[in-house]
């Protein structure tokens, strides 16, 4: 992973290479930058990723379909809920497999409140690198809510492992269209708050206006999705584009800016914010009723009750615990909109009950790429509000 | 296959006007295309496709099908933004053999080529910098191989300096 130290030349004499990470607060996780700095000028910057790679995508192909769910949590662990939905979609398109609407708005509902934690641990650990401290108090005040109702749903708040192949995890908590509401009711007004002490504020102004900049042509060309690209100009949202889990009986819109710096992602991602809102809350009136999950015996498990009455609930039960379930030979590439960018999981089957292969094309990974065309020819101060504006998560990149 | 994929598929049927040699196969499976590349040709076909309104490389990977011959698949995983399409391109290599990197065509390329190195020991030519990029460089295996233990390899660990 590192270079020996080059012999300095007459090119280079005047250059200062500076290790950066990977154990720095402002890189949020471990990357490691090795930045080349002419003066306070950076001229070269390169990210070295692995620090956290963990073979996610080698223990998938020994897990049972099922048992896949709970790994997915672990790629992406600001947005867990997001990558359940990737993969669950993905299995149910190998399977052929439909979902009640109840399970497919409860779906949007709470991958909407995980965009909104992510995006508040991101808005909140930005303006700490930049120097505002309050605003992450105030982004983890919300965060706790939103963690309490994910805790409500699913007895867990970060690894929640809710959604499952089929459906859900379990029924709908009872009273927890209470909890939803009061949260709509009061985020808006909390929104405001947080744009009080930023969008006018001529610190963070200095900060992050020009900074950063890229070209959407070279954003595409390397590989950028997601808010980035929204904040270059390019109206491209996948739960629009090709929407799935019913997001197109949802109204929402997709906030654009063509600055392409840090602060046109930090008025894209505020603007998000507030349109997930504007969708729990249509969820949380609309929400149908029935089953949470799909009538499928050999693939969703059977209700607990039932495997005290009936015997076939019973065998079901033993089987898809004990042997899983086969799932027909192909591959799907099953993307969605996670809170980074296009999340895509890519499952192939060879006709077992383990998948033959799980690739995950995390969005931080290719967002990543883009950090030296974002930093190289800048000021070494604002390399950190430049990687705040990225909102990577390194269990993302690294997988 | 390959007939019913291009009646329905524009991009996939000018691909094969354009160079008839460069699709060995296609494959419509779940709504979703699948054209099989000669991997020599990888390069020039994703050029084209590029200039076609492919203009997003969305990933690339790889599969091992080991023990079957050949073992690998190159998956390309292209996107117009523009019409709301996908394609998936596939080059089939054995053991040992390497592939046009496309670098040239998407600079993003980059880092998802050396991750398929890295984890699958696939070479890829004329890529500018193809180092490991996830494992440490002195890792001696590709771990998502299909004949790559879960649990990983033993190592002896000798001390500096010998003992």
């Amino acid at each position: 992973m590192s270079d020996q130290a080059p012999i300095p030349t007459e090119a280079t004499a005047r250059t200062l290479t500076l290790n950066m990470g990977p154990q720095h607060p402002s890189t949020h996780g471990v990357l490691r930058l090795v930045l080349e700095l002419d003066g306070e000028t950076v001229v070269r910057a390169r990210p070295e990723i692995g620090f956290l790679h963990t073979g996610i995508e080698k223990e998938c192909e020994q897990k049972l379909y099922h048992q896949v769910v709970t790994l997915t949590d672990r790629v992406d662990y600001l947005a867990p809920l997001s990558n359940n939905l990737c993969y669950c979609l993905a299995v149910e398109k190998l399977l052929g497999l439909e979902v009640p609407p109840l399970a497919r708005w409860m779906r949007v509902m709470l991958t909407e409140l995980t965009r909104l934690n992510s995006h508040l641990v991101w808005l909140g650990t930005h303006a700490l690198d930049i120097g505002a401290m309050s605003v992450f108090l105030y982004c983890f005040r919300e965060r706790e809510e939103i963690l309490r109702i994910f805790e409500m749903f699913s007895g867990q708040r970060m690894m929640t492992s809710y959604f499952r192949i089929g459906g859900l995890a379990v029924e709908p908590p009872r009273g927890w269209q209470h909890a939803v509401r009061r949260f709509v009711d009061t985020f808006p007004s909390r929104i405001d708050e947080y744009e009080e002490l930023l969008t006018r504020n001529p610190i963070w102004l200095r900060r992050t206006k020009g900074v950063g900049y890229v070209s959407l042509e070279d954003l595409i060309e390397l590989g950028v999705t997601g808010p980035m690209l929204r904040a270059a100009g390019l109206a491209w949202d996948i739960r629009k584009s090709e929407p799935y889990s019913d997001y197109d009986q949802f109204d929402f819109e997709i906030p654009t800016r063509t600055e392409s710096d840090v602060y046109a992602r930090y008025q894209v991602r505020l603007e998000e914010m507030r349109q997930s809102t504007r969708i729990v809350r249509q969820a949380l009136e609309g929400m149908p009723s029935g089953r949470h999950v799909a009538d499928a015996p050999g693939i969703v498990l059977p209700d607990r009750e039932k495997m005290k009455t009936e015997m076939e609930a019973l065998i079901y039960h033993f089987k898809i615990v004990t042997e899983g379930f086969r799932v027909p030979p192909g591959e799907v590439y099953q993307a969605v909109e996670s809170p980074r960018g296009e999340l895509a999981y890519y499952v192939v089957s060879d006709g077992g009950a383990k998948p033959w292969r799980v690739y995950m094309r995390t969005p931080s990974f290719g967002n990543l790429q883009a950090l030296p065309a974002m930093i190289e020819g800048g000021l070494i101060a604002d390399v950190v509000a430049a990687l705040g504006s990225m909102d990577f998560v390194l269990g993302d990149v690294d997988r | 296959m390959l007939s019913r994929v291009l009646e329905q598929n524009s991009p996939a049927a000018e691909l094969v006007a354009w160079d008839p040699e460069a699709v060995l196969d296609g494959k419509l499976d779940r709504g979703e295309v699948t054209l099989f590349i000669a991997p020599a040709r990888i390069a020039a076909v994703c050029g084209f496709l590029k200039e076609r309104g492919f203009t997003r490389l969305s990933s690339i990977t790889a599969v091992d099908w080991y023990p079957a011959e050949p073992r690998f698949e190159v998956v390309y995983h292209l996107h117009n933004m523009r019409d709301n399409r996908r394609l998936r391109l596939k080059c089939r290599l054995s053991e040992g053999e390497s592939i046009p990197s496309v670098t040239g065509v998407w600079r993003g390329a980059d880092w998802y080529e050396r991750e398929v190195w890295d984890l699958f020991g696939i070479r890829f030519e004329n890529h500018p910098d193809l180092r490991r990029i996830l494992l440490p460089e002195d890792w001696t295996d590709h771990p998502l191989r299909k004949d790559y233990p879960v649990h990983g390899r033993r190592y002896d660990y000798v001390r500096e300096g010998g003992e």
